[in-house]
Formats: structure tokens, sequence, C-alpha cells
């Protein structure tokens, strides 16, 4: 063996100067953007000394707040790479039609199909969702930090580190060019024998650690961290919301570690799990991934169920109508995701009795779901409803969202899904469900929690521009599709030879450029409220006249959230504080103990983003003593026994008195 | 809310009737590191659900080479088992010794575990070297694919189960019995007995049943 031992490739793999694309003008010019903007950002930290800071105040945090904020930053920049993604092949199909080629060679096309789901589950949707969990829930249920505040930190760095290595292989290499569940056997080695499904598996597996590890943590901060006095029934329905997300994603996600671990090893060690040959068995990738995939969706559109329900009754100056029919029909589509998985693939034949229970238990699911919106139409009704920003995404939500629960309804009967499954119809669907529901809800999150985690609201002006053109834009998108759809056009195609289809591809690519506009009217709308803070600003802590534990602290919160535990006597705690006039004490602190900040996070996460890339490309050796290294730093880290230290009462006393001062102004 | 509801939650709030909203004093809410690990635990068994799901599609996919019937040997599998099964009750004489708060035998019976660990991992290795040298290797069929990778995933447990062993033999000498290291023995136990728990299952399902025709 050693004797054709070769240095170079035992350092470097398989990376040769081919596998960056400097043939490729589109990819090279975006990389000389990255390049360039990274540059400028990177001096620009340097040159204002904002490194110490950076690296103390975020980097290393154990605060939830502010592990939130980054999770969301992250899945807002991660959003701008997956949108490009999605504008690239809106244009790419509007054009190649006949002669035309379009301007994407197929094999990137086929990567950016990839990419674009890829990266709008995992590294948008996930983020966003697990950033305002974060960020929100020890603020609702009256505590002071998550439960395992190190995990937290390291989470969001693993979910970061993810995020890493898929923009690597945007500049290094490829991605899969397989669709973003890699079935086999197209993933599988024979098939795929570049970097592009390694990449796929690694960013995915790295990001899962800080996925599943959240979602435990998380479980464990809602069911033993309340303030004392809220029972399970008197928890906002945000938090409940959150609590069965939380328990879909750590019975969902090890799955999908499972199927990728056994993915990884038939790529790596030639084994026969999902081989045609050998006794392997393809349709069991598919179902594993499906058991995890189905659940998933789930866990992004139950906390934003939560986000609406909080709007809505905050909104409506009403509470919320039908609190426990709400909670339960939570809980019923929680136990029911997990029954639905083999709908993705009523095609594969799995015969009528199973096609037949798939289909009535996913038409179940829509019953739960129906019950909320009713809930929520009856909590509008006679409230005083005032049609703030928040409140329009509501309003667009419950519209566009009925219009994709129905045709997820039609999807989830067999012999109509012969018909439609794989067409554009699906991907009408999903985007109809994943778009008017999970976006518009993050949105509308972001925009209400907005002044809570800064201390200014939003500019209305533009919140409003965002929220018409993405509502607009989203119609002029995929309602097309839903006609293609039903024409019989099929998804993942790069080029069409009916002329007849073309003016629908077309409608469709208007509709991405406004949504592209809608994306930019957020982002000025983001600019402009920042630099109107001062006339935008909540001395109050509490700007909608909210009902939840979060609006009784200051805005930004204090690192220790709450000065004393709140006593909570019943569901919306702080209005009924304010019913009963609550005062807020003036003196009489005490210390408060708190955990303290890391470096151990962001660098497990850097290292496992070293293995990952060692493995994608077969540097064995450093692959080794990265892996090495790695388990040697988390060991190292369990030394570390001085984990936590005291606010002193003086400090809370001096924070307290500030916000006794911003008061006395309103 | 209503007033129904507010007049039995006044029960406990100060006496001249006035609700309390805060907790006087400082509040400390229940550690949840046991809830939090019991929790990991249950996700890592739906790791090896999955693997026993796979090894029950894959378990009879021999694409004609060797079956488990004919070379799983189920005397050298008592020895391996009896080992895992004995290094459980050891670990529960650890955790009396650490209720009694006495450093050294918890030391003693955890290092007993540890050795008896290493003793199932050198068979268990010594097994997945036959069966390689004989021709049955993970490439070889689905069957064996499946079955290297849950047996395999067993004894990567059994192995990093070890390393944290000997972590924490490492600050118990340094730091005694303080919480922080009870909990960790504790989590460490709860870890410890699940991998034996999944290895009934695995010593059940996979040579047990492996060898019936």
């Amino acid at each position: 063996m050693f004797e054709n031992l070769d240095l170079t490739k035992l350092i470097f793999g398989r990376l040769t100067w081919d596998a960056i694309p400097f043939h490729d003008p589109i990819i090279l010019g975006t990389f000389a953007v990255v390049a360039v903007g990274g540059i400028a950002l990177l001096a620009a930290l340097t040159r204002y000394k904002l490194w110490g800071y950076l690296w103390n105040e975020w980097f290393t945090t154990i605060d939830h707040k502010k592990i939130g904020i980054m999770y969301i930053i992250l899945g807002l920049v991660m959003l701008l790479r997956g949108f490009a993604d999605a504008i690239m092949m809106r244009l790419h199909q509007a054009m190649a039609f006949g002669d035309s080629t379009g301007y994407l060679p197929p094999h990137h096309y086929d990567q950016i199909f990839t990419a674009h789901g890829v990266i709008m589950i995992f590294f948008v949707a996930m983020p966003l969702v697990t950033g305002i969990m974060n960020y929100l829930i020890p603020l609702q249920i009256g505590t002071r930090d998550v439960a395992f505040p190190f995990l937290n930190n390291f989470s969001f760095w693993m979910t970061t580190g993810g995020a890493v290595l898929m923009m690597v292989s945007l500049f290094i290499g490829e991605f899969a060019k397989t669709g973003w569940l890699a079935y086999p056997p197209l993933s599988g080695i024979l098939q795929s024998p570049g970097v592009g499904v390694d990449y796929y598996i690694w960013a995915l597996q790295i990001a899962g650690v800080g996925t599943l590890l959240s979602g435990v943590n998380l479980l464990v901060t809602i069911v033993k961290m309340r303030a004392p006095g809220m029972s399970l029934m008197k928890m906002p329905v945000f938090t409940w919301t959150s609590l069965c997300t939380n328990v879909l994603i750590v019975a969902a996600f090890p799955v999908l570690t499972a199927v990728l671990a056994m993915l990884s090893m038939d790529r790596y060690l030639d084994t026969a799990f999902f081989t045609n040959d050998l006794g392997g068995n393809a349709m069991m990738y598919v179902n594993l991934i499906w058991i995890w995939g189905h659940p998933e969706v789930y866990i992004l559109i139950l906390p934003v169920f939560g986000i609406f329900s909080e709007i809505v009754a905050t909104y409506s100056r009403k509470p919320l109508f039908g609190y426990t029919s709400m909670v339960y029909a939570t809980v019923v589509i929680t136990v029911l995701s997990y029954l639905v998985w083999l709908h993705h693939f009523f095609t594969m034949g799995s015969g009528a009795s199973v096609n037949s229970f798939f289909g009535i238990t996913t038409m179940i699911i829509s019953i739960p779901t129906g019950a909320k919106i009713f809930n929520w139409l009856f909590t509008m009704f006679r409230g005083r409803i005032k049609f703030d920003v928040p409140m329009l995404w509501t309003v667009g939500f419950m519209v566009t969202f009925v219009i994709g629960g129905m045709t997820g309804v039609l999807l989830a009967v067999p012999p109509v899904d012969f018909v439609l499954h794989n067409s554009l119809f699906l991907i009408a669907h999903f985007h109809n469900v994943i778009i008017g529901g999970v976006l518009f809800g993050l949105f509308a999150g972001i925009t209400y929690w907005f002044p809570k985690a800064t201390g200014y609201k939003l500019d209305e002006f533009w919140g409003k521009m965002s929220f018409w053109f993405w509502l607009i834009g989203f119609y002029f998108a995929f309602m097309p599709l839903y006609v293609l759809g039903l024409m019989g056009v099929t998804r993942r195609v790069s080029h069409f030879e009916d002329q007849s289809l073309q003016i629908w591809f077309q409608i469709a690519a208007l509709g991405a450029f406004l949504i592209a506009i809608g994306i930019a009217a957020f982002i000025i709308q983001l600019v402009v409220s920042f630099l109107r803070r001062e006339s935008l600003q909540d001395e109050t802590g509490d700007p909608w006249d909210g009902r939840t534990l979060e609006w009784s602290t200051s805005s930004p919160p204090p690192p220790y959230n709450f000065a004393f535990t709140p006593q909570v006597h019943d569901l919306d705690a702080w209005w009924q504080m304010k019913q009963h006039g609550f005062q807020r004490p003036e003196s009489g602190f005490i210390p408060i103990h708190m955990p303290k900040g890391t470096w151990a996070g962001i660098v497990l996460s850097g290292i496992s983003v070293v293995v990952g890339f060692a493995l994608i490309w077969h540097m064995w050796l450093l692959a080794g003593v990265s892996f090495v290294a790695l388990i040697g730093t988390a060991i190292y880290h369990t030394f570390d026994y001085d984990r936590d230290y005291y606010i002193p009462a003086e400090e809370v006393e001096r924070i307290e008195a500030e916000r006794t001062r911003k008061l006395a102004n309103v | 809310m209503s007033d129904t509801t507010m007049t039995a939650a006044a029960t406990d709030s100060s006496q001249n009737g006035q609700l309390e909203f805060l907790v006087k004093g400082d509040h400390h809410p229940q550690n949840g590191t046991l809830l939090g690990f019991w929790i990991y635990l249950m996700s890592d068994c739906l790791i090896f659900a999955c693997l026993f799901a796979t090894y029950g599609v894959l378990g009879r996919s021999y694409a004609g080479g060797p079956t488990g019937m004919e070379l799983f040997d189920l005397s050298l599998i008592a020895i391996n088992t009896s080992l895992l099964l004995i290094s459980s009750i050891t670990y529960g004489f650890a955790m009396l010794q650490m209720q009694a708060n006495k450093v050294k035998g918890t030391m003693f019976w955890l290092a007993v575990t540890g050795l008896l660990g290493a003793g199932f991992l050198g068979l268990e290795l010594y097994e997945f070297h036959h069966l390689i040298h004989v021709g049955a290797g993970p490439q070889t069929s689905g069957f064996w694919t499946a079955f290297f990778a849950l047996v395999g995933t067993h004894g990567l447990h059994v192995f990093f189960g070890i390393v944290w062993l000997v972590t924490l033999l490492f600050q118990l000498k340094k730091r005694g019995l303080i919480p922080e290291n009870k909990r960790r023995v504790f989590c460490l136990s709860m870890f410890w007995h699940f991998l034996d728990v999944v290895w009934i299952g695995v010593f059940t399902y996979v040579y047990l049943m492996g060898v019936l025709p």
C-alpha cells in the first residue's frame, strides 16, 4: 500500500486547480463581488476596531437574545443567496424555449435548483424560525436564558458552519445536481462521482448537529424553566407551537442524520444500502428521508402559526379566540405529521391500501389546520383591528395559505397525485404554503418583535411596500405554475420545446422580479428605520400594547431579561399585570446569576467545517488530524468548570434606573 | 383575562388580596441537564431505530454472498454480551459509591466498567476482522452493509463512551465529587445503560434471529 503513496494526494485529496470554476463567467463574477465585498467588510471591521467587540459581545456570547439575532441575520443573508438562485431559474426558464437554450448550461441549472431548495429550507427558513424561537421563548416564559446557554452558542455556530460549506461549494468545486433531497441512485457514487453530493451531505450533517441540539435545548427550556405559575395551559401560544416544533426536531432530525450517514457510507465505503446491485434498496432512502422531511415542513410552519396567533390577538385587542382548541390543534398536527410521509411518493408503487391510508391521514391534517384559520378569523371578528404591517402579513397569509392548503388536499388524493406528481403544480403548491405561510409569518414576526430586539420600530411605509410587492409578486410567480402543472409540465426542466408555454413562464419571471422589489423594500426598510431610529424609538418596551411577558421588560431587554422573575397567574400574563395596575419595582434589586460567554462554540464549529471540507475532497490526512483536534477541543472545554458569574446588584440597579428614567419620558 | 380563573389563582397571592406579580428574591429554575441528556438519548435511539429498520429491510439481501447463519459465532457473542451486561452492573456499583460520596470507590468501579467496555470492543473488532477476512465485509451485500452499520454504530458509541469515561476519571481525580462531576457521572450512566439496552436489541434481532433458518 505504501509504495504508491502519493504525498500530494494525501494532503490535497482530489482538490486541484480544475475545481475552481474559472471557465464560468457567472460564478467568477459572483466570486469577484463576494470577494470585494468581503474584503471591504473585513477592512471596515479592522479600520473601526470592531473585532474585539464582535468577538466578545457577539461571537462568544451565550445570551439567547444575541444568538437569536445572529440566527436571523444568517437567515436573511442566506435568503439573498437562495433568492438569487430563484431569479436565475425563473429568468432561464422564461428564455429557454425552442432554439434558445437560455443562459445556463444544464449542469449549472441542476446545481442551482438543488442549492435553491437546500438553502431556502436549511439555511433560510430554519435559522429564521430557530432565531425567533431563541429570542422569544425565554422572554415569553419569564426566564433569563435557555437551559443550556453554551449549547445554544454551539448550535448556532454549527448551523453557520453548514452554511459556510454551502457557500464554499459555489466557488470551490460544485454543488449537488440531484435535487434538494438527493435521491439515490442518482446521488450514489456511480451517477454523481463529483464533490457536489459530498458538499450536500456534510453541509447538512454539520448544520443538523446544531439543529438537533438547539431542539433539545429549547425543549428543556420550555419544560423546566417557565416562570412560577405558568402551567402548560397558561403558556403563550407561540411558546406552545415552539414546544411542539422542538419535539418534532428532536424526533425527526436523527432520521436525517442516519439516512445521510448511510448515503455517505455508500459513497465513501462502497457499501450497498441504496445501490441497484448487491441487494441495496433505493426506495428505503426515499422512505427514510421523507420520514424526516414531512415533519420538517411542520417544524417550519408550527412556530409561524404561533407568531400569527400572537399578532392577531395583539392587533385585534382581544384574547386569542379558542386558545385551548389552538393548543390541541397544534398537538394533533404534531402527531399526524409523522403519519403522512408516503404522500410524497404515491407513484412509487406501494399499492392501493398503503396509498389510501396516507392519502386519508394527509387530508385529516387539514382539519386542525382549518380550525386554526377559524380561530384567527374569530379573534379578528368584532375586534378593534389595527392594520399595521404585521397584521397585513397575517391577512395576506390567511388568504394565500388557504389556497395552498386546498391544492395540498388535491394532491393528497392518490389518483390525482399520479397525474400531478413532480409537476409544476406541486412546485406551486409547496411554494404557496412555504412562502404564503412560513415566509409571510417570519416577516410578520420580524416586524412585530423588531422594536423589542432593537429598541426602535420598523418604518411603516417601506414595510407596506415590501408586503404588497411580496404578495402580488407571489401570485404572479406561482399561479402560472399551477396552470403549467395542470398542463403536465414537470419540475427541474431546463429547456422547453412547446412555445405556447412560454408566456406562463414569462409571467412567473415577472412575479419573481416583483418579489425582488419586495426584498429590496425590506432591506431599504431596515436601513431607513436604522437612520430614523430616533423618531421610531420605543421607550416603553411595549409599543403595541402587547399581552405576553416579553413586552413587560425594556426594549431591548437587559442581559438578565427580568430583574425579578415574574409570577404568572393567567394566560396573557402581561395583559393581566397591566389590568391590575402593576407597579415596576425601582429598588431592592439583588445580584443575578448568569452564564459566561465561551470561545468553544465558534472554535468547534470552525474545526467541524475543516473536517467536512477535508472529507469532501478526500484529504484524509487533514480529515484525521482535524477530527482528533475536534474531539480534543471538546474534551478540553469540559475541563472548564468556571462557567457562570453574578451581575452585581448595583449593576442591575443602574440598568433599571436607566429604564425608570426612559419610562418617565414617555 | 376572565375573572373566574383569577380567583383560583389568587390563592397564591399575598394577604391583602392584591396579586403578586414578581418573585421576590433569587429564583432559580430547576436544572435541566438530566432531562436534556435523556432527550438527547432518545434522539440517538431514533438513529438506532433507523439502523434496525434498515437491517429489517436488508436483512435477507445476501446477493449470493455468505449469510449470518453461516458465519455468526454465538459463543463469541455470548462472551461479548456478558462483558457488556456486567459492565452495566459495575457502573451501578460506581453510582452506589458516588452516592456514598466515595471518590476512590467511584473511580475504581468506573475503571472496571471501562475495562469491560474495552474488552467488549476488542472482541467486536476481532469479530469484524474475522468476518472481513472470510469474505463478509460491509461491501459484500446489502445484508452485511446493514449488519456492519448497526453493530458498528453501537461499537462506535461504546468507544466514545470509553473516551468520555476516561475523561471523567481525570476530572474526578482533579475535582472530586463536586455537583458538576456528579451530574456528568449520572449522564454517562444513562448513556452506558442505554447502550446496554440497544445491545440487547442487537443481540436478539441480529444474532439470535440471524442464525434462524
